[in-house]
């Protein structure tokens, strides 16, 4: 039997962190919103890794956070451990990463959500998408309640038709011991959405006093700590360390021993998995030559004695498992309180999805996270927070949120996603940026922000930070112009302190600090004059001052790089009809149905004389439109 | 990063090919077509490019303004937007020297910072610019299709060999060096050895090396293989060598050697009427009774499948037989002239001999060779075969991409010189590749990706 359970705005399936980040967003933009989730224990849950952040990652969470989500807020809480990576390199590949607590995590999310107005979240299992006539009606649960809802944003994770496997022991099963979604895929099939199955792993989860850290080495967090957040100021925690340790070819032997145990020779895993992400039995056989692999021990949480063993994912035989893992240094008597496991999924093919991943054909459905084909809790948040604002403007009647792939690492993320048909689960990583200096993770809210502002998830006072914040980096670096340094003694010395040439004429300091070993802090003695400024203020004015020529060549790049992306293609043209385009573009046009000219130019197979084909074409549409059959100037 | 397909900068190609007249044409059409010829063009006399009216002929020298030496006796036309083709400032040069100072003419507009045309890239912009009306909108976009295709597949067939190799084990070297500084970047945690600045400095220099070779060759004309394919073909003893010998002797011949072809392979490159045309001769194949037989149907075949033009000779006094006719069969599908030797005594009599298509010729006494050549251009101008403009433009591009791609690296040397961190590098590193990769007309795509997980262990 089924009733009838009430009318939403938008409604949310799942409540992981695409879900929490899209019903967040929607309900604070003044929409009746439902978040569904299989279990209220698992909202914004943390199935793999005890951490969010990292290379790229941390990017995304920045970014999030500019804009006016809350996955910044919730690490900043919840964290553990934090470090900035990659502070041996430039500006641009700086990026943090912290370890949380994932009750604490689960917690604070869970607490916000449900302190929202307009949000109502339940203990819901979707079982039927309704649509009708192309647009999306609402969801019917497994309780036999339907919801109506003007908008649906699926963000079901790992857990359609989900399943588990751990050696030959296999069934079907969500995350973490949770139940799988059975009936969704087939309703999402019906309503005509293709699915594909993709699979990720999980390393084992074993018991703290089983281990012997005196083996291993320590790794410690950062001090002071950097908040992922603009909004947080700082943050003062007791940290908990990481260790490192390494596997060894003993129990290298052994996994190749077992290896035809391993469900992916038996077949039976039909889900794609990702290179990234590779088992330890994928790394010993593709990489036979190595005889060591890193193991990284990261606290699951604060009070708890898990710990999770990053770099042994593993779908071996749970007895193999802990073979394996016994020939660790400093894991000779552990004992494991998870068994490692792989899992595969249903998930939709995301070159079905527009740019503002609402579902092309069916009006009204959103998709966001994992069932996009995407890996990783910010990849999924970052759609999740684009999914939720999208459903929104299309309900209000407003045009989409597009980021293009010069403004954000979301907008790399999506159009990659939209426009590569990936055959594998997709992460975020800094060298997928083409504008990589522009996307700094220290700059997101310069970026962002004023657009969080616009859409209205960031609050008056914070924008009004933010412009001072702004204002102050601008009056920054017009002083340091006007700071004159003469080649005076007292300089030429400091100079010779830090291996640098004597001056010879007068230069602005804003000049010399464009020299590697100058930096803001030791240039202090030459600026007597110099205000006071917050660290991210003057850092923010240091690396725009220091890397302004490659900053301004890439700036040029976007120039022309945005031409082509304002050429905009509409979703139903006709390519067939197009004279000229190849065949193979043909196809993968018809396929993919770009939005616009730079778009197309992307895509595989689609190649520069097709590019100028389709210019041709816009300009006689453009002509036709304007009735004018002659010549133009 | 992508080439730019809008009409704001200035851009060149050959525009016509060498006709009949033995004159070619570079058209440059953009805001820096004057200014750009001006730097190449010393008129005769006290004229002056840059002030002269439009649409003015000029008389004068293409000079190398590094060299200072004479490249070409030109007439240069200066037609000054809109009245012009493409409605921008267009500058035409009118070649008089034949191939080999046209491609330097062309060469030296392209390292005045002018790009190379797309195909069809004038037309494109003269439908933009609106000096086309809309009804012929269609025939311009297939003309870019039809004629990106056909470069493509010339850029293809001449990347094959020594360059090719050359290239791709270029791109190799630097896809591995890319990967390698994005493997430090992305995975910082994990074992991977850091990028040291002297392995940079090394690879880096290594690449630029192996470049100034390549373009010197270039300038020697010692890659580049250049022409319509010819291939001669026809039965032992029918005279092979000596049509090669005649078509060689009666006209001005770019000779090349080419190292690394096949040993059995004579190739000679003659220009008739300006258009280059690549002899090559099965002449140097032990003869034997069948030829078919000797090198193999395979080979034959491929031989065929390589050739523009297949001249295909045969002695009028022998009738067609079975094993002729095998080898007509797979030549029914090309381009071919047929040619019947041995009309010593030519007369009208031979016409009929063999019939139709047969041409009766005689190369002892030097019969029909002037008809032959004759046919062999029109069958270029015709646009049957490939025109050698496209050639050029493969060969100048092929040139011009690796100057850019030289550059980039010396840039990328220029950035680890002055202390910048690791992704600036990979900035410029990431530019080289993409030119490199325009001429192999690869796609950009996610190779230094894919590289890093074949490379490095990494992920959790």
């Amino acid at each position: 039997m089924t009733y009838f359970a009430g009318n939403y705005d938008v409604i949310v399936v799942g409540a992981g962190h695409a879900g929490s980040e899209a019903a967040l967003a929607s309900a604070r933009l003044g929409q009746k919103t439902l978040l569904l989730t299989i279990n209220l224990d698992a909202v914004a849950m943390l199935p793999c890794n005890p951490s969010i952040g990292g290379t790229g990652k941390g990017h995304l969470v920045r970014e999030i956070d500019a804009l006016g989500g809350e996955m910044g807020k919730i690490i900043d809480q919840t964290m553990i451990q934090c470090r900035m990576l990659n502070t041996g390199k430039g500006p641009a590949v700086h990026s943090l990463r912290a370890q949380t607590d994932k009750w604490d995590y689960q917690n604070a999310m869970r607490s916000v959500i449900e302190n929202q107005d307009n949000l109502t979240l339940k203990q819901q299992e979707a079982v039927e998408l309704f649509v009708d006539g192309g647009k999306v009606k609402g969801v019917g649960v497994q309780t036999g309640a339907v919801y109506h809802g003007k908008t649906v944003i699926l963000c079901t994770g790992t857990y359609l038709r989900a399943k588990i496997f751990i050696g030959e022991t296999q069934f079907y099963g969500g995350p973490g011991g949770l139940a799988p979604s059975m009936a969704f895929s087939d309703s999402l099939e019906k309503c005509g959405i293709p699915l594909q199955r993709f699979k990720t792993g999980t390393p084992a989860r074993v018991d703290k006093r089983t281990l012997d850290f005196s083996k291993m080495s320590v790794q410690e967090g950062d001090v002071p700590i950097v908040p992922f957040s603009f909004d947080t100021e700082a943050i003062d925690i007791e940290q908990i360390p990481c260790y490192l340790t390494y596997t060894n070819e003993e129990g290298h032997q052994i996994i190749r021993e077992n290896i035809t145990r391993s469900p992916l020779h038996l077949g039976d895993i039909k889900g794609v998995g990702a290179r990234y992400c590779p088992s330890i039995e994928t790394k010993v056989e593709r990489f036979a030559d190595k005889d060591r692999h890193q193991v990284f021990i990261e606290p699951e949480g604060r009070y708890s004695n898990e710990l999770y063993v990053q770099g042994m994912s593993s779908c071996l035989p749970e007895e193999v498992q802990i073979s394996v893992y016994r020939t660790v240094p400093g894991m000779e008597k552990v004992e494991i309180m998870r068994p490692a496991y792989a899992i595969d999924y249903d998930c939709i093919i995301p070159g079905n999805l527009t740019a503002s991943l609402e579902y092309m054909g069916i009006e009204g459905l959103f998709c966001a996270g994992q069932i996009n084909g995407t890996s990783g809790y910010e990849e999924a948040a970052a759609q999740g927070l684009i999914a939720g604002i999208n459903a929104v403007h299309k309900i209000q009647g407003k045009p989409p949120l597009i980021l293009d792939r010069s403004q954000a690492y979301i907008g790399v993320l999506i159009d990659d996603i939209i426009t590569k048909s990936a055959d594998e689960p997709y992460r975020m990583m800094t060298s997928r940026s083409e504008y990589r200096l522009l996307l700094r993770q220290d700059n997101a809210d310069l970026r962002l922000t004023p657009t969080g502002y616009d859409i209205g998830l960031i609050s008056e006072e914070r924008y009004q930070r933010f412009l001072k914040k702004r204002e102050q980096i601008e009056a920054e670096k017009q002083r340091l112009q006007q700071v004159l340094v003469r080649p005076e003694t007292e300089v030429n010395s400091w100079l010779a302190s830090l291996g640098q040439p004597n001056l010879k004429n007068t230069f602005s300091l804003a000049e010399l600090l464009k020299r590697p070993q100058i930096t803001y802090a030791n240039s202090r003695l030459v600026d007597p004059q110099r205000p006071e400024l917050p660290q991210p203020v003057w850092e923010q004015v240091e690396v725009q001052i220091k890397y302004a020529g490659y900053i301004d060549k890439q700036i040029g790049q976007v120039r022309q790089f945005q031409k082509l992306e304002n050429k905009r293609l509409a979703t139903d043209l006709d390519y067939r009809a197009i004279h000229g385009l190849r065949i193979e573009a043909i196809e993968k046009l018809c396929s993919i149905r770009p939005e616009s000219v730079g778009q197309a130019g992307r895509i595989s197979g689609v190649s520069p004389a097709d590019i100028s084909v389709l210019l041709v074409y816009l300009d006689q549409q453009k002509r036709l439109k304007e009735g004018s059959g002659d010549d133009h100037s | 990063m992508h080439r730019q397909y809008l009409s704001e900068d200035t851009i060149a190609a050959v525009a016509t090919g060498m006709g009949s007249s033995g004159i070619g044409i570079i058209r440059i059409s953009g805001p820096e077509a004057v200014s750009v010829a001006s730097k190449i063009f010393t008129p005769k006399g006290s004229q002056n490019l840059e002030t002269c009216e439009s649409h003015k002929l000029l008389y004068g020298h293409i000079v190398d303004p590094q060299t200072a030496q004479r490249v070409d006796e030109v007439l240069v036309s200066k037609m000054k937007a809109p009245h012009t083709y493409t409605r921008e400032d267009v500058v035409e040069i009118n070649c008089h020297g034949g191939i080999v100072p046209m491609q330097k003419t062309l060469a030296l507009v392209l390292q005045e910072g002018v790009r190379l045309a797309e195909p069809g890239e004038f037309t494109k912009r003269a439908f933009l610019n609106g000096r086309l009306d809309l009804t012929q909108a269609e025939a311009v976009m297939d003309i870019i299709g039809a004629k990106s295709e056909k470069n493509l597949q010339l850029s293809l067939y001449q990347l094959e060999g020594a360059l090719s190799k050359s290239i791709d084990a270029m791109e190799d070297t630097l896809i591995d060096l890319l990967s390698f500084i994005e493997a430090n970047i992305d995975y910082p945690e994990y074992d991977i050895e850091e990028v040291s600045e002297t392995r940079l400095v090394e690879t880096v220099s290594a690449l630029v090396k192996k470049t100034k070779a390549l373009l010197e060759g270039a300038q020697t004309g010692r890659i580049y293989k250049e022409g319509i394919a010819t291939l001669i073909l026809g039965e032992p003893n029918v005279g092979k060598s000596s049509l090669l010998n005649a078509l060689l002797m009666s006209e001005r011949a770019i000779v090349t050697e080419i190292p690394g072809t096949t040993r059995d392979i004579i190739e000679e490159t003659v220009t008739i009427q300006g258009i280059p045309f690549k002899l090559i001769d099965t002449a140097g194949i032990r003869e034997t009774d069948n030829i078919v037989e000797q090198i193999g149907v395979d080979k034959a075949v491929d031989w065929i499948e390589r050739a523009d033009l297949i001249l295909f000779m045969h002695d009028i006094n022998k009738p067609i037989d079975a094993e002729d006719q095998a080898l007509l069969d797979l030549v029914a599908n090309r381009q071919t002239l047929y040619l019947a030797n041995k009309a010593d005594n030519l007369n009208t009599a031979d016409e009929g001999k063999l019939g139709s298509p047969w041409m009766p010729i005689s190369v002892l006494e030097g019969h029909n060779i002037d008809r032959l050549k004759e046919q062999m251009a029109a069958v270029v101008l015709s646009g049957k075969v490939s025109a050698e403009s496209d050639f050029l433009i493969t060969n100048v591009r092929h040139i011009r991409l690796l100057e850019l791609f030289q550059r980039a690296l010396e840039q990328a040397l220029e950035t680890l010189d002055s202390g910048m961190p690791l992704e600036m590098i990979s900035i410029d590193l990431q530019d080289a590749l993409a030119y490199l990769r325009e001429i192999s007309g690869k796609q950009i795509d996610e190779a230094v990706i894919h590289r890093i997980f074949e490379n490095f262990c990494v992920g959790k």
